[in-house]
Parts: C-alpha cells; structure tokens; sequence
C-alpha cells in the first residue's frame, strides 16, 4: 500500500509578466476522489491545473505526484490526462481515431477494442465512425472524456468542462461525471468558476481566490463554516450584520416577534422559495429565503432574526 | 525545439538574402575595378553620382510612372473593388476573377500587351481594317505602353486591400447617411470613400512600390526608352559593368520601397486590410 | 446601372488581353488577322528544341525549389506561431517587397565573389537557391494564415495522451496544415515556374528555363509559336491556382 498522497503541491509559485498567477499553493489530493478547484475567473485555479498537467512549470515550490517531484516533466511523461475546456478533439480523426490517439502512442495491443469499450462507456458506441465536427457539444465532451479515461491515467484534469454546455445537459453532465468517477475509481480534479457545480459535485472543495487557497474542505464545511469572507459570498448570498453574516435561508423575516425592525422593500417569488428584501431602520438592507406560501408583500413591517448557530465570523 | 524549425529557413535566408545584399551594400561603398568588379578605396562617391541630373531623370521619371500607375489603379480599382464589395453572394467568383490572370505568368501578361499595341499588334490591324487609321498608330515603347503593363499587372494589388476594407464597413453606415440625407454620389463621397480609406492608401501603396522597382515592364514595352531604376540597375550590373553605381542605385530603389512599407504597416487600420 | 458596367470593364480589362492571347494562339495565319483555326503552332511549339529544354528545365527547377521552400517555409512559419522571431519575419517581409532586379543582382553578386573561392559554376543550383530564397515567405504566409486558426491546446492534448513535440506535431499540426502547405506548394510552384528577372540573372549556360526562352523570342517580335506556348502555361498556372485557391479554403 502506498502511503504518499496521490498529488502534493507545496508553496508552489507562478507568474506571468510579472503579475503573481499563482501565489504559494500548497494542496494535497488523496487517492479516488473528486476534488474540486473553485474560484472567480483569473484567481490561478486554470494555471493550478496547467502546472498539474505539465503544460507550465512552476517557479518554485514542488509538484509531486506518488511522492515523486514532477516539476519540469513533459505532459507525456506523467500519468495524469487533461480534458479540456474546449476539448481540443483532433478534427482530422474520428471519435474512435481521437480516442485510440493515446492508446497508438503507447504502442498497446488492440487500441481498436479498448477505444470502443471506452466509447461504449460513454454511450457514444454508435457514433465511433463520426469526425468532431459532426458531434454536438456535449458529444464532444463524452468523446474528450473517452480519450483520457482510456488511458487509465491516475488523475483526470477537467478545466472548466462544462462552460461550454448549454444549462440543461450541464446539470446532466454533472451526475454523469460524478457516475464516471465512481465507476473508473480515477481520481478527478476539476476546474469551475461555478459554485453550485462544485458543491454539487465535489468530495473536497479548494476555493482559491488571487492566486491562494483560502479554503480547502467538504461542500458542507465551506459553505457553512467558511474560513474568510471571500469564501463566504463567493459560495452564496450573505446578509451581513456587522461582523456577523448569516445565509438568507438562516434569515428570518417575520411579522412579529423577537429581532431587528425593518420594512420588506420587494419580494420576489422562485418558484420553490420566495427572496423578501428587508430595509432595516439602520439603511442596509438584508435578503431572507423564506416558504413560498406564507406572504409578505412590499410595505410591510417585519422583524429579523436568525439562530446563533447559524451565524459565520470572521476577524 | 522550436529553433530546430525555424533553422532552415534563417540559413537558407540569410545566406541568399540577407548576405547578398550586406554584399551589395558593402559594393555600393567601393570604387569600381577597371576591368569591371569593384576595388578599394571605400568612397561615397557612388551614391553622390545618384544626384547627377541623368540619373534624377531617371528616379523622377520612376516616380512619375509608378504615382500615374496607382492613380490609374485608383481610379479602375475602386469601382471594381465597390462592385464586387456588393455583389453579395458571387463575391468569391469575382474576387478569383481578378486574382487569376494575377497568378498566371507575369511575362506572358507582358507579352499579352506586346500582341496588342505593337504596329502589326490587334488594335492596330483591327482599326486599319475597319479603315480608321491608314497608317499603324505607334502605340508600343512609349510611357503609354509602360503605364498600361503596370496597371494591368497590379491592379489586383489594390483592388484586394479596398475590398478588405470594404467588405469590413457596416452596411448601416449607408443607411444611416441615408436618413441623414446623403445618398448616391454624396453618400459615395462622404461615407463609403472615408471610410474606406485605409484600403485605399494600402493599395496605393503596394501598386506604388513594384511599379517603381519594376524592370520587366519597361525593359518589354517600353523598349529601352523608358528607363527606370530597376533598368538602371540591371544595366550597371550588366553592360555597363559599373557595380558599385549599380549597387548604390540598388540601395536607393530598396531604401525607399522599404520606407513605404514601413509606414504602411505602421497604422494599425492600414494592417488590418492587408 | 452604372458600377456595374464600369466593374465589367475592369475585368475585360484583367482578362481580355490573355483571351486574345490564347484565341490567336489558334490562327492558322502567321499574322494577327483571323485565317482560321489550326494547331499548327502548337506542334511548332512540340517540335522546338529550345523551348522543351526550356520547359524542362524550368519543371525542375520548380519542382525541387518547390519542395525545398514548402518544407523550409512551413517548418518557420510554425517555429514564428510559436513564438515570434521578429528578425526572420522581418527579413522574409523584406524580400517579399524587394524589387525582384535587387534580389537577382544581390545574388549575382553573391555567386560571383563566393566563386572565387569554391569552384562552382552558375547553373540549375544557383537557380533552384535564389528560388528557394524568394519563395519561402509566400509559403510562410499561407501557413501562417491557417496556423492562426488553429488552437495550442490541440497540441498539448497530444502531449497529454502521451506524444512527444515532434509525434504532436507531425501527428496533429501537420494533418491540420495539410491543405495550406499544399495550397504554399502549388504556389511556390507558380512563382518558381514564372520568375523571369531573377532566374535570367543567375542562371547558367546550362540552365536557361521556360520563361527565358520565351523572353528572347519576344524580344525578338511576336511569334505564333510564342502564343501557344503562352496559353499553355496559362491555362495550367489557372488550373493550379484555382486547385491551390479550393485547398487554402478548407
């Protein structure tokens, strides 16, 4: 049994013209999860992976992978496969060509049967024969998918898979990647701006934020109990009361009781849930998640109050 | 790795590119050898000889027939490039209409107008037959000739740039002059020629510079009356055996064809079309 | 309407001449007058030793300069994408507006002092080099033109399935640039089929080419033979580039 984690980056530093990219990143991936990195476009999480992947060499600090310093090795000589945001699917070969493309370069035995057995696990078989351009987005994808997944590689490299996809097959995908994982038991580690879809998906969650990690943890515990401010509002909606900020599903807003006056300024129905703007009498205002039924309207005198527990602070 | 590519084509370049003119730079600083080639002492006195008046003929005579290219450039060019600019979907077979007589021989096109204007030429046993002229109209080795080669074969260099431009130019631009009142000729005036204007210099430009550098045109039909720098040289490097001249005239007709294209490749629009 | 009629007379213009050119080719008559159809001139043409050398020579030199400067030309343009090497474009832009008279009596010049030292002649060599040199910056600007669509990480997906630079780049950029290094080809073809300045300069007693041979026989007046070797090379040159015109459009 190897007691190494499978990938470990240790202060590890990257800038580009000058500008600090990434900015001393240490991060360590254990074995056959998925891990997410999750930040706000141009916070070094894309570089983070390019380092990963070996299409960039870090300044300083270490890339291991297995316990082994990779910094400086060529794409080709790790075990790690990238899919990536545009997918970068060979337009000259068929799916099946782009698929056995990896299987060919390693001189394997019958690349023809694995490819399609890879296809197959995809749900592409029938369109082995079809060249790039005449797939759709999201066959693309499955196809990009295909290439590195049959490589067996230790760790997949997802940057921003998904942006691409229209909404609809992008929530699909979602579960399809998480069944995928599972199934291969490949460690993935995946790049998204997005936060539902890393909450949605990931076992542990770095959110990165000008070229640092400020939080690495299960969804739970940095949605919940995150360890800055940035982490707080980038991951969701936070009223904050001094240095107090509580989500707008822990705010209450109530005709009577216990809490801070205020006046509902607008309330705006979603369907499953309704989001009431409160203007308390200090001039801020707060935004409470409250039942759809259950109807404050515009004009209306309410409190505001919320569980201790629910509360997140920072220094 | 990546230099590994871009070896051959520095070695091959340098070697018969950029060395050969650092040879004739170095040539056009020496004195010129009695039994032809050149010797010491280093001297400038190839370059002041350029001031001579035969030869400021000669340069302004290259002026004059290249600027008269281009505005005769201009003027056939820019209808074709507006017509074709609007012809919607044909715009690909127009366009190849103009490039394919372009790609084909530059000698042969000359030759073409040899056929057509000399004394026993077409337009001349064409006009005798239909009796409107009893004697052949010396129509071949004059400036006439010369310009009318030059046109012929650059023209697709102008066309090309205004078309870029053009082709680029928002169709409301013309909608717009239209309710503000200016249509037709106005609107060609104050709209469509501005803002085209950067293909239209571009494509002066790149008629301008190998008309003033071209020798074939004037050596075929202008038959040794018409002399330009490009003769010059060729002549100095050839009969006359005089090469640092040669080689000085060479640096001047390069100086000058490079200060061109340096300024045009300096305006961000005017690149944009090429 | 009026642009129109003024377009169809530019283009009558670019084309009329060529047309008369190659309709003549077919007269019967020695003359410029119409005496009727014949291939008489055409078999003249066969049969002129001078002009078949010519034609041979000049193939070759177009095909071996051709290939040469596709290679050499697709090989930088991809090592400029990568990254810029600001002293070889400016150098392949140079020659791309260097009167052709100043390429060829540079080179001239060039021969004849280095002959001095190495024991060599003028001859197809000299004329295959100075081809080469004239034609890799057309090569390279049609590739760069299709290099500036293609996307790196196509390349980098290579490398992560496991290619090193050079199977990524002749298993992946090279079928990209397929069609743009065979439209540079054809081209570099044409320009090398055509040169008459620069190749009159530095060719040797052995290596007088097509368009050579067809110089001195229009110095010398027009003659029908001319014409029908004329159109030939017209008529092909077409055919190629619009051959070459299909493939860069790919």
């Amino acid at each position: 049994m190897i007691s190494e984690p499978l990938l470990e980056l240790r202060d590890v530093h990257k800038a580009y013209d000058g500008r600090r990219v990434v900015d001393g990143i240490s991060l360590t991936l254990g074995r056959g999860g998925f891990y997410c990195l999750l930040g706000p476009s141009g916070c070094g999480k894309t570089t983070t992976l390019r380092m990963v992947g070996g299409f960039e060499n870090p300044e300083s600090g270490e890339v291991r992978l297995n316990g082994r310093v990779v910094n400086g090795l060529r794409p080709y000589e790790r075990n790690v496969s990238t899919v990536f945001q545009n997918y970068a699917l060979f337009p000259h070969l068929t799916a099946q060509g782009n698929v056995e493309f990896g299987l060919r370069e390693r001189r394997l035995k019958d690349c023809a049967a694995q490819a399609l057995r890879a296809l197959q696990m995809v749900e592409l078989a029938d369109k082995a024969s079809r060249m790039p351009a005449q797939l759709s987005g999201g066959e693309k994808q499955r196809v990009a998918l295909a290439r590195s997944l049959v490589l067996q590689p230790e760790l997949l490299l997802l940057d921003e898979p998904l942006a691409a996809l229209d909404p609809k097959l992008r929530k699909q995908m979602r579960t399809e990647l998480k069944r995928m994982q599972r199934q291969t038991g490949i460690t993935f580690l995946f790049v998204t701006h997005d936060q539902e879809e890393a909450l949605s998906m990931a076992d542990q969650v770095a959110v990165m934020n000008a070229g640092k990690v400020e939080q690495f943890g299960t969804p739970e515990e940095v949605y919940l109990r995150p360890a800055t401010r940035f982490v707080a509002e980038f991951l969701g909606l936070v009223n904050w009361f001094g240095p107090v900020g509580v989500r707008p599903e822990n705010t209450v807003a109530a005709r009577g009781g216990e809490g801070l006056a205020g006046t509902v300024e607008d309330a705006v129905f979603l369907g499953n849930c309704m989001h009431v703007t409160v203007r308390l009498f200090d001039g801020s205002t707060v935004i409470s998640e409250l039942p759809a039924q259950g109807a404050l309207r515009a004009g209306d005198a309410v409190k505001v109050r919320w569980a201790p527990a629910d509360e997140m602070r920072f220094p | 790795m990546r230099q590994w590519f871009l070896l051959p084509a520095r070695l091959w370049t340098g070697l018969f590119f950029a060395i050969p003119l650092c040879i004739v730079l170095a040539y056009s600083f020496l004195t010129r050898g009695d039994y032809g080639g050149v010797e010491l002492p280093w001297t400038t006195e190839s370059y002041l000889r350029l001031a001579d008046p035969v030869y400021l003929g000669i340069l302004w005579r290259s002026v004059w027939v290249a600027a008269v290219s281009s505005l005769l450039c201009t003027l056939l060019g820019f209808p074709l490039a507006l017509f074709i600019a609007k012809s919607g979907k044909r715009k690909v077979f127009y366009l190849q209409l103009v490039l394919l007589p372009f790609w084909t021989s530059f000698l042969i096109r000359t030759y073409a107008w040899i056929f057509l204007l000399r004394d026993t030429g077409l337009i001349n046993t064409v006009l005798q037959a239909l009796h409107l002229i009893s004697k052949p109209l010396p129509l071949l080795y004059n400036d006439g000739a010369v310009l009318a080669g030059l046109v012929y074969n650059f023209l697709p260099f102008f066309v090309l740039p205004v078309f870029a431009s053009l082709e680029k130019m928002d169709p409301a631009l013309l909608e717009a002059a239209a309710d503000l009142g200016a249509t037709g000729w106005r609107a060609l005036w104050r709209v469509t020629v501005p803002v085209s204007m950067p293909g239209i210099v571009a494509g002066t430009v790149l008629v301008f510079i190998p008309c003033l550098g071209s020798y074939l045109v004037p050596d075929l039909l202008g038959g040794g009356k018409t002399v330009m720098l490009g003769n010059l040289v060729q002549n100095q490097f050839t009969s006359a055996r005089d090469w640092p001249f040669g080689a000085a005239a060479s640096f001047a007709l390069l100086g000058v064809c490079a200060l061109l294209a340096a300024l045009l490749l300096r305006n961000r629009q005017i690149r944009s079309v090429l | 309407m009026k642009l129109r009629l003024y377009a169809t007379l530019a283009l009558l213009f670019l084309h009329a001449p060529l047309l008369v050119l190659i309709v003549f080719s077919f007269n019967s008559g020695k003359f410029t007058a119409w005496e009727g159809f014949s291939l008489r001139w055409y078999a003249a043409a066969a049969r002129d030793s001078q002009l078949i050398d010519g034609l041979w020579n000049s193939l070759l030199i177009a095909f071996a300069s051709a290939a040469l400067a596709t290679l050499t030309g697709t090989l930088a343009a991809y090592g400029m994408w990568r990254k810029a090497a600001p002293v070889l474009s400016a150098g392949l832009y140079v020659s791309l507006i260097t009167p052709e008279i100043v390429t060829g009596v540079s080179l001239l010049a060039l021969f004849q002092w280095s002959f001095r030292f190495l024991h060599l002649q003028l001859g197809m060599h000299t004329v295959i080099a100075a081809h080469v040199a004239f034609s890799i910056a057309y090569v390279s600007i049609v590739v760069s033109a299709r290099l500036r669509g293609y996307d790196r990480s196509q390349e980098e997906a290579a490398m992560d399935l496991g290619a090193t630079e050079w199977r990524a780049f002749f298993r992946v950029t090279v079928p990209y640039l397929a069609p743009a290094i065979a439209a540079a080809a054809l081209l570099a073809l044409a320009v090398s089929f055509d040169d008459y300045v620069i190749t009159s300069l530095v060719a040797g007693v052995d290596s007088e080419t097509l368009p050579m041979v067809i110089y001195s026989m229009a110095r010398k007046g027009v003659s029908p033979v001319v014409n029908a070797v004329s159109s030939c090379v017209v008529v092909i040159f077409g055919a190629l580039v619009l051959v070459s015109e299909r493939l860069q459009r790919r």
